[in-house]
């Protein structure tokens, strides 16, 4: 997050855009421009060939067989864990990640098994108004369940947190539980200060990474943080896989989520022994093939670099910004802060008073896809005072000939209706 | 661009910028309800006004994407004044002509779509401009800003039933 943006080694968007099937494919016979990366990244072929050959050589169910198959397939299993581990600089990979089914799954798994043990009525947690509605409805669930205080920081004008108020918040809270990177307005938040502070007064630190961790170099430690949840799809991996990555000492300190096998040492009639961490939290047949392919998505963020690609989407964002302010002037807004270093590759837009959906249906003609709707983010929809945005976000094989497409379809907009 | 031509017609885009019957009746003697598409956050609301077996007057409010407002507005200008049993009919073969590719959406939960299947083919020659409508079908996610209005008046009308 605070890297240095590094334009010395640029990547070769062209060339990269290739490993991508589906930007082969043409949508109302124009070339499809894949602008909705927020919502769900696209895959590498590299990571389809891994899933593929995986199902075709070594699929077997994970820790119970012993034959070769069932020991290469955990041995991947177990490899994915360690690489996702290492790739967001966890101190203890083999035992900190914890698969689970997306992002949404992982911050449940928090507020569940670490809530339910650790908080009780009164117990105050800290969130954000821009959170998404993963990092608030379990949280608003354990509320109801237990009485626990919600307290909310603000969002100002420019769609970053206000943190005034940030030290009378965090007075006698248990929890800060913030997004690293809003998916809505792509506000960079300060996390390792945010996160020092709540350590000061005691409070444990959740990280929403859902949208960091595809779009920026991260390192738990330099982050601050106690948990950090995140989504296989948003960053060249494959559906039905997310992680959880807790401190040791934290993931040992909690109740198990999901209870069935594979996460239970002994079973009794009347009792049963959980498993160690991080299998304790691991019900059931995990997402193994999904492990691979995002172990192979790992292996392909890692091999173009993360720094490059954060380089390329903060240029092409600021490219954004300036192109859509000056070819369309007045008539489109863009929410979020300016572009700068606290500045992801979120744009959410609004054209005229021209309702999102109309705007993405026409966008759509143009083979542009972008995503109209609230984005699982009501209370900051009422904040900025709208029903729904169009949101365009990037990806690392996006370019600027996407956004002048977005641009050339925006402007196409005002044709229709006039 | 042929379809969007034919999803945004001119009666549409007319109905959406200026749109009939819009504001709320005072309740009672209206009746009010409210329809909501918590997908894409459109609403609407509906102040109905029944006597003798007859839709007196209706007010449309609420907010939303061109094609849910203007369907409402549509409607309204349809079924104002109407005897109930053929605003009944209305509903049933607006929500018919919408329903041709609504079983493709494999949600048929929130549309209500269970008392529109209707063997008998229906004449939509009859729906006047309502039928401008008909290009959305080619969207089906937009099928649901074309219905809302519809369901709202239909759940209206059953409330007002039973009473
Ligand atoms: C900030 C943020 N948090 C959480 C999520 C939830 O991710 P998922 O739906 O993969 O669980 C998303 C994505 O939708 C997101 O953008």
């Amino acid at each position: 997050m605070a890297h240095a943006v590094s334009v010395k080694d640029p990547l070769d968007v062209e060339v990269l855009r290739k490993d991508f099937p589906l930007l082969a494919r043409t949508v109302h016979d124009r070339p499809i421009v894949y602008l909705d990366s927020a919502s769900s990244s696209l895959q590498p072929r590299q990571v389809l060939a891994a899933m593929e050959q995986y199902y075709e050589t070594t699929h077997a169910n994970v820790h119970r067989g012993v034959y070769a198959t069932a020991e290469g397939a955990t041995e991947l299993y177990e490899g994915a864990r360690r690489k996702v581990g290492r790739f967001i600089g966890a101190p203890d990979p083999k035992r900190e990640i914890v698969f689970t089914k997306n992002a949404t799954e992982a911050l449940n798994l928090v507020a569940n098994a670490w809530g339910r043990r650790h908080l009780k009525r009164g117990d105050a947690v800290v969130l954000t108004e821009m959170e998404h509605h993963s990092n608030l409805v379990p949280w608003l669930m354990l509320a109801e369940a237990i009485g626990i205080e919600l307290r909310y920081l603000p969002v100002d004008a420019d769609g970053r947190l206000e943190l005034d108020g940030l030290e009378r918040a965090l007075e006698g809270a248990r929890v800060l539980a913030v997004s690293a990177m809003s998916n809505v307005l792509g506000t960079i938040n300060p996390v390792p200060t945010m996160a020092e502070a709540a350590h000061a007064h005691g409070a444990v630190v959740v990280v929403d990474g859902a949208q960091s961790v595809p779009h920026s170099v991260v390192d738990v430690k330099a982050l601050g943080a106690d948990f950090l949840a995140f989504s296989g799809h948003k960053m060249q991996g494959p559906t039905g896989i997310g992680v959880l990555w807790g401190r040791a000492e934290l993931l040992e300190d909690m109740a198990p989520f999901l209870g069935g096998g594979g996460m239970i040492l002994d079973v009794r009639l009347d009792r049963f022994t959980p498993a160690e961490i991080p299998w304790k939290f691991e019900a059931g047949t995990p997402p193994i093939a999904e492990a691979v392919g995002l172990a192979a998505a790992v292996d392909y963020l890692h091999g173009v670099g993360m720094e490059r690609i954060v380089a390329h989407e903060r240029l092409l964002t600021a490219y954004a910004i300036d192109a859509l302010h000056e070819r369309l002037g007045g008539d489109c807004r863009i929410y979020g802060p300016p572009a700068g270093g606290d500045r992801g590759g979120v744009l959410s837009i609004a054209y005229r008073d021209v309702h999102p959906h109309d705007l993405a249906q026409v966008l759509d003609q143009f083979g542009v896809c972008v995503r109209p709707g609230h984005h699982c983010a009501k209370p900051l929809m009422h904040r900025l005072g709208v029903n729904a945005t169009a949101r365009a976000s990037v990806g690392l094989y996006n370019d600027e000939a996407d956004i002048d497409t977005l641009i050339e379809g925006l402007s196409h907009v005002g044709t229709v209706f006039g | 661009m042929p379809d969007l031509e034919e999803l945004y017609r001119e009666i549409i885009l007319d109905h959406y910028r200026s749109p009939r019957n819009r504001g709320e009746l005072p309740v009672p003697p209206a009746h009010r309800v409210e329809g909501f598409n918590p997908l894409c956050g459109d609403e609407v609301v509906l102040s109905l006004e029944v006597a003798d077996g007859e839709l007196r007057d209706i007010k449309v409010a609420g907010s939303g994407c061109s094609i849910s407002q203007s369907s409402g507005s549509l409607m309204s200008a349809a079924v104002k004044g109407r005897p109930l049993s053929e605003v009944r009919e209305m509903i049933k073969t607006f929500k018919t002509m919408m329903t041709v590719h609504e079983a493709s959406l494999g949600d048929d939960r929130t549309t209500g779509a269970e008392d529109a299947v209707d063997p008998e083919p229906l004449d939509f020659s009859k729906m006047g401009e309502l039928a401008a409508l008909q290009g959305v079908v080619k969207f089906p996610v937009r099928i649901k800003c074309a219905t809302l209005s519809w369901n709202a008046l239909s759940q209206g009308l059953d409330e007002v039933a039973s009473t």
